[in-house]
This record gives structure tokens, sequence and C-alpha cells, in this order.
């Protein structure tokens, strides 16, 4: 019998997790994994939250624990202690009950809910996107029905913010579209506006009524500091206005693979925050009835004991720390070498990634000559490299930039 | 561009002013959203709702499809306790691939396509791990609305509520076909066959593989094949949405015979499996979506296209829910544990049926209450009617949904008689 589905062609690797495909296939010895963004310790190993442990026994020790079906917007406390996270405990949203928050499966679900709910309910259907950002965001935004459109943003010249042109994109954009922005540690650039260039940016969303939409997926992973990370969100929460925010858990407390997320819709007023709420439901029901328990109670564990709060601040600035110690060590190690080339956006730029400047052909160079794995834009992991592997990622970049094009 | 630049030089008292007045839009007064009318509750999941908030001390809830034990709490599976005990503390929570667990996928095809399946030998089956079955089913009607474009599901009538809505927001049209028939409260056999035979050739048909939710209305091992067998003639697409593989007889190779039947007459068909109710599962979603292939090449591509489905929707799926079937079902001992316990829980509905028929039949019902013990599975299609329910929910504070529909695994040896009395109550008139 033939198939019905023999038309079907076969789609490519993902190009971010087709990276670490390619490393694992690897056999050389000095391999370098630069793909996928999650965390390494200076041993290159990935690394489980001692405060997540200490979580996970609570809950496994716990005998009155069951694994019934979650509401289908989730636990309710930690959509509260998210929403916390995120906007403040002081926040004047969250005290008059404006913010409808719902669980979801880490940023990604929590992207493609909110786009959903925007294609359902929303007056516009054009989503402007930062050129470059993260592969996945216009498939996700295409899937749920939206139209994608471009904003500027990284300037390859200088290897930062092309704040002129963002403003003139937005400033272009018809009235009422909906806007992504980065919360922090823009991926894969690592190139964030300063706080004054947010209220700019956040004047002109403001005046042409654009709806933001924030993709928080390194909040404390950035700079250290939870606050300082949910700044841009503050903001923007604090003037009174609309916004819809996606937050991950997977970086910042290391919880990748259980997918803990929520998606939070800072609405006028508590009675619309609640319809809002209601109707994000029946948008989660048809896709997968109710987000998945374990990584939300270990969240939820965390947030309401205040010392598994503070043990996990400091747990999150050290891995914040290394990485910028990481950041540090390459730029100045380059320097050293002399290879040619300004590299201080190395230490400029903030976050997991680095955004080389490395064209794809310098990047295919280095992967077959010195095995070392990372996206073909340029982008690095900085969670991925050690004080023991900078040498061999400088001497790869060396040779690169002096005998590739 | 003249704009821009004397928005720029006038941006520093255009920002004393700002810090005195929040700048809004044309819309500045109201919300965004004001239009957004408030959603209706879930017919299913808004009974518990209603149950939980309900203060009598005599309330049953035999709405949702959650199982529970003779003292009508939810359980957690001896096997599922030992596998987290296993797993915490000694695993990384790295993200998944987009397929999900391997193992985990492996373990899980074993059971629906049978342990030494020559379909799993030759590696002609698509899968990946399913955010359980409600994104095992939303995967694939995605799937089928990009590669068959313009065709259409045929449901079952009735049919889980939520399968309309997952395959209307995948922008699959829908047709339903015959299946239940209230007079007799079995199957609609000629029914469903007539509608199977009209169908345009080639057509997508939703089949629930045993303990059809919510009647509990299973075709015989007879009439699968001559289902089968018509769908050959047509040239249909069976999808099968398999829930409770183990829950319905206590042997899960039983409850898959409808697969296997449409297996061996060479069908290509799709399956969506989850761990819900045969692990107790319920809120760790994990399930399993397999789409059987002509050849490995198929496979692959297949799955490829699956992954792409997925990469967007959470880009890969939980893993915790997924490392404790892996470690159950890869582990003998424990697997041993769990069809044992399944087993236990499958057969303490089967008795819950027998006790509740005998105790109507007892209190001297008029009515017939056969097919409580003639269906299947978790539920029971009581043939209440929706005010003979609401009378159940506003005298005696039983909640169930509107559809007559009695999940058996919230009844207990002590609710069964206060059920039976209230149903009894509400029908000797009828």
């Amino acid at each position: 019998m033939e198939s019905v589905f023999s038309n079907v062609v076969r789609a490519p690797e993902d190009p971010i997790l087709g990276v670490t495909v390619a490393y694992n296939n690897d056999p050389s010895p000095a391999k370098l994994n630069l793909g996928v963004g999650a965390y390494r310790t200076e041993e290159g190993k990935p690394l489980v939250l001692d405060v997540v442990r200490r979580a996970e026994q609570q809950l496994v020790n716990d005998p009155s624990r069951v694994k019934e079906y979650i509401p289908i917007a989730g636990l309710a406390d930690f959509n509260k202690l998210s929403a916390k996270l995120i906007l403040g405990a002081d926040s004047p949203a969250i005290q008059e009950s404006r913010v409808a928050t719902i669980q979801c499966l880490s940023g990604t679900g929590s992207l493609r809910v909110g786009a959903e709910f925007l294609k359902k309910h929303y007056h516009q259907s054009v989503i402007f996107i930062p050129k470059p950002t993260w592969g996945n965001h216009p498939k996700v935004f295409n899937l749920a029905g939206l139209s994608v459109e471009y904003y500027r943003y990284y300037d390859p010249s200088t290897r930062g913010l092309d704040f002129q042109g963002l403003l003139e994109d937005l400033g272009a954009a018809p009235s009422g579209a909906i806007v992504l922005l980065h919360a922090c540690a823009h991926n894969p650039t690592g190139v964030d506006p300063t706080s004054e260039q947010w209220e700019q940016i956040r004047q002109l969303i403001r005046s042409k009524s654009l709806l933001p939409f924030f993709d928080s997926a390194y909040q404390g992973f950035a700079s250290g500091s939870l606050d300082t990370d949910a700044h841009s969100v503050r903001t923007f929460v604090a003037d009174g206005g609309e916004c819809l925010i996606a937050q991950s858990y997977a970086k910042n407390m290391g919880l990748y693979g259980e997918r803990v997320g929520a998606l939070s819709i800072v609405c006028k007023s508590s009675d619309v925050a609640s319809k809002v709420e209601s109707q994000v439901k029946l948008v989660v029901r048809p896709m997968y009835s109710s987000p998945p328990i374990h990584g939300a109670s270990i969240v939820a564990t965390i947030l309401k004991s205040s010392d598994m709060y503070n043990d996990w601040t400091i747990e999150l600035k050290g891995m914040a720390d290394r990485i910028i110690s990481m950041r540090q060590q390459l730029f100045e190690a380059l320097q050293a070498k002399g290879t040619p080339g300004d590299w201080s956006h190395i230490i400029k730029q903030i976050g997991m990634f680095t955004f080389t400047g490395l064209n794809k052909e310098q990047v295919a160079f280095m992967t077959k000559e010195f095995h070392i794995y990372m996206t073909s834009d340029g982008r690095i992991s900085m969670a991925g490299l050690s004080s023991k592997t900078v040498s061999h990622l400088v001497e790869a970049i060396h040779a690169a930039v002096t005998r590739v094009a | 561009m003249a704009m821009m630049a004397r928005t720029i030089r006038n941006s520093a008292s255009r920002r004393t002013m700002m810090m005195s007045r929040p700048i809004f839009g044309l819309r500045s007064m109201s919300s965004w959203w004001k239009n957004v009318e408030p959603a209706p509750k879930d017919p299913i999941l808004g009974v518990t709702e209603a149950f939980l908030a309900d203060p009598s001390p005599d309330k049953v809830n035999v709405g949702v499809g959650a199982y529970r034990d003779d003292n009508g709490k939810p359980v957690v599976l001896d096997c599922v306790r030992e596998a987290e005990r296993r797993i915490a503390g000694t695993s990384f929570m790295e993200y998944l691939p987009m397929g999900g667990s391997v193992k985990m996928v492996e373990e899980t095809l074993k059971l629906a396509y049978g342990d030494n399946s020559e379909f799993i030998k030759d590696k002609r089956i698509a899968a990946v791990q399913s955010l359980s079955g409600t994104g095992a089913c939303r995967l694939f009607a995605d799937f089928q609305t990009r590669f068959n474009p313009g065709s259409q599901i045929y449901i079952p009538v009735p049919t889980w509520s939520n399968h309309h809505n997952i395959w209307r927001d995948a922008q699959v049209p829908q047709k339903t076909y015959h299946y239940y028939h209230p007079e007799t409260k079995g199957l609609d056999f000629k029914g469903l066959m007539d509608d199977v035979k009209n169908a345009p050739e080639g057509s997508f048909f939703l089949l629930h593989a045993c303990a059809h939710n919510p009647t509990g209305v299973d075709p015989t091992e007879e009439q699968w094949r001559e289902i089968s067998q018509l769908f050959k003639a047509k040239n249909h697409f069976a999808f099968f949405d398999m829930a409770y593989q183990g829950f319905a007889s206590g042997d899960p190779a039983r409850d898959a015979k409808s697969i296997r039947i449409f297996l061996e007459d060479g069908h290509h068909i799709g399956i969506s499996q989850s761990y819900a109710k045969n692990m107790g599962l319920y809120g760790q979603r994990v399930g399993c979506l397999s789409v059987l292939c002509e050849n490995e090449k198929q496979a692959v591509t297949v799955k490829s296209q699956l992954q792409q489905l997925a990469r967007p929707m959470y880009s890969n799926p939980p893993l915790h829910g997924a490392q404790i079937v892996s470690t159950i079902l890869g582990d003998p001992e424990l697997k041993s544990l769990w069809l044992k316990e399944v087993k236990i829980m499958a057969d303490r509905i089967i008795g819950m049926r027998t006790t509740l028929r005998e105790s109507l039949e007892k209190l001297g019902s008029p009515l017939s209450w056969e097919h409580v013990t003639k269906q299947i599975g978790m539920f029971c299609y009581s043939g209440l009617t929706p005010e003979q329910v609401d009378r159940l929910t506003s005298e005696y504070h039983i909640y169930m949904t509107r559809n007559g529909r009695i999940s058996m695994a919230g009844v207990t040896t002590g609710n069964v008689g206060y059920l039976a009395n209230a149903i009894h109550e509400v029908t000797k008139s009828s």
C-alpha cells in the first residue's frame, strides 16, 4: 500500500540543534562545542544547580505529591511567583491584578501561545522582529499565523547596536504592530540597548501604539542580577501600558529539558486580564491540554523559599560571572596573540553569546581544521568555553581571520 | 529624516516631559483587549473546578478521567515512585532532541506495535515523543494540514470534546461518522460502516483504539476486522488515538488488538499514545506520535518533518516524564510491576461497573443498566440526559459531564451506593 505521505521531503537539520549533532559525530578529542546555548562548567560539563537538586529531593520525598493534571494555565503559585520575578514584587500591575500569567513550555512555548492568542484576538497580525534574532523566532510566529517583518538591530561595522536603523524601522511600522524585544542578552548578538536607548525605544513604541512582546530568556544570567536584567521590561510596565512577556527558566535555573516558562500578559485592568487568561486557555487546550508539572514544581519550590531563593541568586551570579570572565579571557588572549581586528565587542556584548563577526567560510574552516562547532552566523556560546579551551579557540580564530577571507 | 532629527534634538526636553506623563498611543485610555470575550469553561475540566468549589461532604466527582483508588484518592504507581527515586539527583536536565527521548520512544513503540514488530525492526516507523495524547493528536493534525492540505478528518460521534478543538486549531476541516447508538447504548455498526463506505476514497479517520471516550463502547474483534477490510477497499487513512492501553481490559496486548488487526491488513497507520492514565503520569504530559511509513527512508523523512512542527511549538518535549517511562519499561522488574499495577486499576474499574449495575438493579430501576458492564474503560455513557445530570449535581452534589458520561475511576465501594441511589432517583420515572 502506498503511503499517503510519500510526497513528503526531508526537512533540513535545525541550524542550531544540528550543530550539536555534528559535534557529537566528531571523534576528535580536541573538539569544542560552542553551538547550542546550554551552560557548561569550567570542566565542560552540564550543570544542575544545587538548589535545583534540593528542590527535586524535597519533591521526591514528599509522599503526598501526586501527578495529576495541573490546571490548563499551570500551577497557580508558579505563575504568581514568575510574574513577581520579572515584574518586581512591588509592581503595581501585579498589585492591581492586571497580569494574566500562564505556565508554558519554556520560552518557545510561551512565545507560541502568546502569538496564537494575538492571532485570534489582536487587531494586527504583523510582528516586527530584530535582525538578526534567534533562528526559531520567525518559525514560531509564522506557524501561529502572524506575518513577520524585520527591524534593523545589529550593525556589523561596529558589532554593536544599529540604533538609528532600529528607530527608523520601528518608526515606520504600522500603528499597533507587534514588536518582539529581547529583554536582555540579545540572542545571537549579545548586543543590548543602553538604558537611555531603551527609554527612547519605549517612547517610540508607546507613541506609535506598537505592542511590545518581550522574550526574557536570560534574566539574571546576563549581568548576574535578576533586577538589572529585568529593567527594560519593568520600565515598559511602569508606564501603565500593555505588553506580553515570555519567560524561560531553561538557562537561569538550568532546567533546560524540563521546559519551564511562563507567558505574562500585562493588561489595563484586572477584568480584562481575567478574560484574556480564559482565552489563552483555549489556545493551550487543543495544543497540549495542560503544561508539565515537574519543572514548574521545582521552580515554585525554590522561589517560595527565601533560603532557596537566596542560594539560587548566588549560583546564578556564579554562572554569569564565569561567562563574563570567559569574555575577558578570550579578549585578552586575542590581544596577546595579535589577531588582526578589533575584538572589544567580545567584552562589550553580554549574555551567553558572542557574535564574533566571523563569516560562514571562516566558521566552516574552524570546524574543519580545528573541530570547533558553532552556528554559521559566527555566534559562539561563551558558556561552552573554559580557561583550558580558550587558547584552542584563539588559535582557530587567528587562523581563520588570517587565512580565510 | 528631518522629522527624526528634530525628534532626536528635542529628545532631552521630551524626556523631561515623559517623566511626568506616560506616553500612550491613539487608544491611550483603553486596553487592546477590551473586546476579548470571556471564554466558556472547558466542559470537562470545568466540572472538576465546580466540584472543588462545592463544600458538601457528600460530593462525588465522576467527571474528569483521572484514576482514583477505592478511597477516592489519586494514585502514584509504585513503579513510578521507584523510577523517580532512581532519577532524582542522578541525571542532568539537558534538552532532549526535538523528537524526544529515543529510549522512551523505542519502548513505547513496542507497546503499540508489538515487542517483535517487523515494522520496528525495519525502522519503518516515524515516531516522536509528544505532549501526551493531546500533543500527539495536535502534531499529527498539523502534519496533516501541511502535507495533505485539503484533507478532512472524520471524527466519531460522540468523541472526546477536545478532538474537535485540536483539528480545528490545526485548520483541518472536520466531518463526523456514526458511532454511538443511543437506543442500544452500544455501537451503531451499520451507521459506522455506511459512513466509512460513503466517505471519499483516501479519507482520514480518527479511531479510538480501545475504551472509546466518552462512551466506553468498542467494536468487537470481528467488527474491527470488517472495518479494516472496508478501510482497505476505500484506501482510507486510520489514525488511532490510544489513551487507555492496558487500562481497558488490564492486558496491553489485548487493548492494542484493533491496531494489530490494521497492521496485519497492511494499513499505514498513525497512532497517538498517552501515559497519562495507564502510568498515572497525567501532569507529566508524556506520550508518543507514530506514523508507519513505506520504508526506513520515508520514516526518517516524516520524522524530520514532525520535528519541524514541534520546534516552533515547544522546541523539545519535557524530560522528566520520559525518564520515568524509560526507567520503568527498560527494567524488566519495574515493567512487570507496572503491568501488575495497571491490571489492578483496570480490575477495580471492572469491579465497580458490576457493583453499580447490580445496585441499580437491586433498587428496582425500570431501566436496563446492561450497558454499564458491557462498556469498557474509564467511562460509562450512562444515558442520563443533561437535565438528569443537572439534578444529580444540584440535589446530590454528584459531578459529571452533561453528556451523562460517568468516570468509573471516580466510583468507589464507599460511594457506589450513594451514586446508584441518586441515579435511581432521577431516572425512576423515565
